[in-house]
C-alpha cells in the first residue's frame, strides 16, 4: 500500500535580515531575502525518514506544498533537493495578506485535491509564529491532530509520537489519515547533497490558483481576512545600557546595579 | 454588560497565574465567565471568583486526559453556545493556541495569537502583538465573528476584583472526532521547586559559555539566591546540559520577566525572540562584541565563572 505524505512548507523572510512591514501592514517581502522556514526543514526530514521506514519505501511519496508568492518556489526547490518527490505551489495575487484562518482554508483544499494519508507541518513558521496551522488543518480535514512531536513514527497505518508539554511528556497515537507537526527536537534536518540539488531541478512543480481549488477571492487575502492589523510600529531601540569590564569586581558591581533596581 | 468567556488553565484545581491575568484583561472588555475543565475543575471557583469571574462553568470527564485537544474544543464550543460571549480569551500555551484555533474555525471567527495586551475598542477588542522577535509592536483586531484571542503570560497584572463566581455544571457532548488522538502514556515533569519559567519575575539563563551540565549548578545557585527560574539557550539544551523544557527562545519558552540575566549566551535572533520583552536585561559574556550587549541595561564583559559566583555571594550577603 502506498503512503502519500504531504509536507506543508512556508516561504518566509530571513530572520537574520532586517524584517519589517509594508505599507499595507503585511510582511514586506521585497527588502529581505526569503527562504524555506527553518522549522519546516524538520518536517521535511521526518517525512523522508517515515518514507524510508515505510513497508515498501518505493511506494511512499512525498509532496511538498506551499501557499505563497512567486519566489516561494525557492522553498519548494530546497525541500525537493532534500529528497521530496514533487511539489505544489498555490499562487494567486488574491492571496496577498491572507491570515491563519484563510491560509488553513487554502492549504486544506490543496491537501484534499492532492490526496494524502499523512500531513506533516512544522511546529510554527518563523515569521507569523502562530503555531496554529496544523491544528486548523486537522479541524478542517476532519482527521486526528498529532502535533508538536519531538519523536514520530508510522507503522501499519498508525502514527505514534511523543509530545513534550509544559507539565508532562505524552505518548500519542492515532490512525491515518492524520495531521502531524514536529518540533526542532525531532532530529537534525539533512543538508541537500549536490546530487539532490541537481535532481530537484527535474522534479515536477505544479502551480495551482484559487480557481483550481474552487475558492473565491473574497474568501482569502487582505480583504477576506478574519483579522485586521491597524498599526505596526517599530520598537524603539533600547537605550544603551551600562557595560563594565570585569576587573575582579564585576559580580559586586552587578549586585550594586541589581540592588539599585530593587531586585535584591 | 457583555460576557467574555475565559478558558481556565489549572492543575488539579490550582489556577495558573496566566489565567488570573486573563481575568484582568477580560474585565476591560466585559464580564468574565470562566470555563474550567477536567479533574478538580470545581475547585478553581474560589480563585476565579476572587479575580472577577461572575460565573464559573465546569465539566469533568475522562476524555480530557485520555485524548488530545479535541474534547476541550468540544467543551469550549458548548460553553460558547451557552454564553454567546463578546470574546473568547485563552492563555497562549501550545495547547491553548490549538484549542483556540479549532474553536475559531468552528464558529467562523478570526483568531489573534500571542497578544501581549488587550483593550476595548470601537470595533471590538484591540490586541497588541509583538512581531519579528519583538522588533515590532502591532495592534490588531478580529474583523469577522467573535474575537478569539490567546494571551501570553505576564501580559497583565493579577488584580483582585471579587465577583459572584457562581458554579454551573456545563453539559458537553463529545463529537465523534474527540477520541481521534489517544494519549497512551504520560510522564509528569519533575518539579524543581523553582518558579515556573514563563511566570517567573526573574529568570537566570545559561548558554554554551556555561560549558557543561555540571557547571549549570552555578547558574542554579544564582537563580536560587534571587528566587528565580532557570533558563537555557538552545545550544546548551542541544548539548544535553539542561532540559528542553527550560529552553528560552523562538522554539522554547517566551519569557517576559522583570529581570533577565543571560550568562554565556551570545544573543542570537532566535534567543532574543523569547526574551527581548523582559523589562530589565543583564548579560555576562566574555566577548565584548556579543550581540546580547545591544539589548542590555547592564552588561559585564568577563568570565562567567568569576562573575556569577561573586554575584551569588553578594546577593546572599545583601539578603542576609
Ligand atoms: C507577525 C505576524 C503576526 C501575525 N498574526 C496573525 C494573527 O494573530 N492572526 C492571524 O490570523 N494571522 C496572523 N498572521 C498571518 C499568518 O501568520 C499567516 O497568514 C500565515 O500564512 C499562517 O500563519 P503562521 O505563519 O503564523 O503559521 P504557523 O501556524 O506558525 O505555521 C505552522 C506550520 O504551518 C505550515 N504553514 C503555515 N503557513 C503556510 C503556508 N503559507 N504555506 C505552506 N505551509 C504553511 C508550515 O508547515 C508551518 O510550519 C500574522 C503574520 C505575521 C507576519
Ligand atoms: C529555527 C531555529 C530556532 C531556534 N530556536 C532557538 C531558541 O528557542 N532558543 C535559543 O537560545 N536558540 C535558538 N536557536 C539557536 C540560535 O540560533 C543560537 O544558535 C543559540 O541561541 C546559541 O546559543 P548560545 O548563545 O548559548 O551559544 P553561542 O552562540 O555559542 O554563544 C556562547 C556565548 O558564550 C560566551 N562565553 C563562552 N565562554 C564564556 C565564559 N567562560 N564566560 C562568559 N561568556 C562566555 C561566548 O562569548 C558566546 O557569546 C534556534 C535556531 C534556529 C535555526
Amino acid at each position: 500500500m502506498s503512503l502519500r505524505i504531504v509536507v506543508t512548507v512556508k516561504y518566509v523572510p530571513d530572520a537574520t535580515g532586517d524584517r519589517h512591514f509594508a505599507e499595507d501592514l503585511t510582511v514586506d517581502r521585497d527588502d529581505v531575502d526569503g527562504l524555506l522556514s527553518e522549522l519546516d526543514e524538520y518536517a521535511v526530514e521526518q517525512a523522508l525518514q517515515i518514507a524510508d521506514d515505510a513497508d515498501d519505501a518505493d511506494d511512499a511519496e512525498i509532496t511538498v506544498l506551499t501557499v505563497g508568492p512567486e519566489d516561494a518556489k525557492d522553498a519548494l526547490r530546497k525541500a525537493l533537493s532534500m529528497g521530496a518527490d514533487k511539489a505544489i505551489h498555490v499562487e494567486d495575487d488574491d492571496l496577498h495578506g491572507t491570515d491563519v484562518i484563510g491560509t488553513s482554508l487554502v492549504l486544506a483544499k490543496a491537501i484534499e485535491k492532492a490526496g494524502y494519508d499523512l500531513v506533516i507541518s512544522g511546529m510554527a513558521s518563523t515569521d507569523g509564529t502562530a503555531g496554529v496551522v496544523p491544528a486548523l488543518l486537522a479541524e478542517r480535514l476532519g482527521v486526528p491532530q498529532v502535533t508538536l512531536l519531538s519523536e514520530v513514527s508510522v507503522e501499519d497505518g498508525v502514527v505514534k509520537g511523543r509530545r513534550d508539554g509544559d507539565s508532562a511528556s505524552e505518548q500519542l497515537e492515532a490512525s491515518l489519515p492524520a495531521v502531524v507537526s514536529v518540533t526542532d527536537q525531532s532530529g537534525e534536518a539533512r543538508y541537500p547533497s549536490f546530487k539532490g540539488i541537481m535532481a530537484a531541478k527535474k522534479k515536477p512543480v505544479e502551480s495551482w490558483d484559487l480557481s483550481d481549488l474552487d475558492l473565491e477571492a473574497e474568501e482569502v487575502g487582505l480583504e477576506g481576512a478574519w483579522t485586521k492589523v491597524d498599526s505596526a510600529t517599530e520598537r524603539p531601540a533600547r537605550t544603551a545600557g551600562t557595560i563594565v569590564k570585569d576587573e575582579g569586581e564585576g559580580g559586586k558591581q552587578l549586585a550594586e546595579f541589581l540592588a539599585g533596581q530593587k531586585f535584591i | 454588560m457583555a460576557e467574555v468567556l475565559v478558558y481556565v488553565d489549572h492543575v488539579d484545581g490550582a489556577v495558573r497565574k496566566p489565567t488570573l491575568e486573563l481575568l484582568t484583561l477580560a474585565r476591560r472588555i466585559g464580564e468574565p465567565v470562566a470555563l474550567a475543565l477536567g479533574s478538580g475543575a470545581e475547585n478553581t471557583a474560589a480563585a476565579l471568583a476572587e479575580h472577577g469571574a461572575g460565573k464559573v462553568l465546569t465539566h469533568d470527564a475522562a476524555e480530557y486526559a485520555d485524548y488530545l485537544v479535541v474534547p476541550k474544543v468540544d467543551a469550549l464550543q458548548a460553553a460558547y453556545e451557552a454564553v454567546s460571549p463578546a470574546a473568547v480569551l485563552i492563555p497562549s500555551s501550545a495547547e491553548g493556541k490549538e484549542i483556540a484555533a479549532r474553536l475559531a474555525v468552528r464558529i467562523g471567527s478570526g483568531i489573534i495569537t500571542d497578544a501581549v495586551d488587550l483593550e476595548a475598542g470601537d470595533e471590538g477588542p484591540v490586541a497588541t502583538q509583538s512581531a519579528f522577535a519583538a522588533s515590532f509592536t502591532t495592534k490588531s483586531r478580529v474583523s469577522k465573528g467573535t474575537p478569539v484571542i490567546t494571551v501570553k503570560p505576564n501580559s497583565a497584572p493579577v488584580e483582585a476584583a471579587p465577583a459572584a463566581g457562581a458554579v454551573e455544571a456545563l453539559s458537553v457532548s463529545f463529537s465523534d472526532k474527540a477520541t481521534g488522538t489517544k494519549v497512551t502514556g504520560r510522564t509528569p515533569r519533575e518539579s524543581t521547586g523553582r518558579p515556573e519559567l514563563t511566570e517567573a519575575a526573574i529568570v537566570v539563563s545559561g548558554g554554551r559559555g556555561v560549558n557543561g551540565a555540571e557547571n549549570f549548578a552555578i547558574i542554579e545557585a544564582l537563580a536560587d539566591s534571587l528566587g528565580a527560574a532557570v533558563g537555557a539557550s538552545r545550544a546548551a539544551v542541544d548539548a544535553g546540559w539542561y532540559p528542553h523544557s527550560n529552553q528560552v527562545g523562538q522554539t522554547g519558552k517566551a519569557v517576559s520577566p522583570q529581570l533577565y540575566i543571560a550568562s554565556g549566551i551570545s544573543g542570537a535572533i532566535q534567543h532574543r525572540a523569547g526574551m527581548q520583552t523582559s523589562k530589565t536585561i543583564v548579560a555576562i559574556n566574555k566577548d565584548a562584541e556579543a550581540p546580547i550587549f545591544d539589548l542590555v541595561d547592564y552588561g559585564v564583559v568577563g568570565d562567567l565563572f568569576d562573575v556569577v559566583p561573586q554575584l551569588t555571594d553578594e546577593v546572599k550577603t545583601r539578603k542576609g
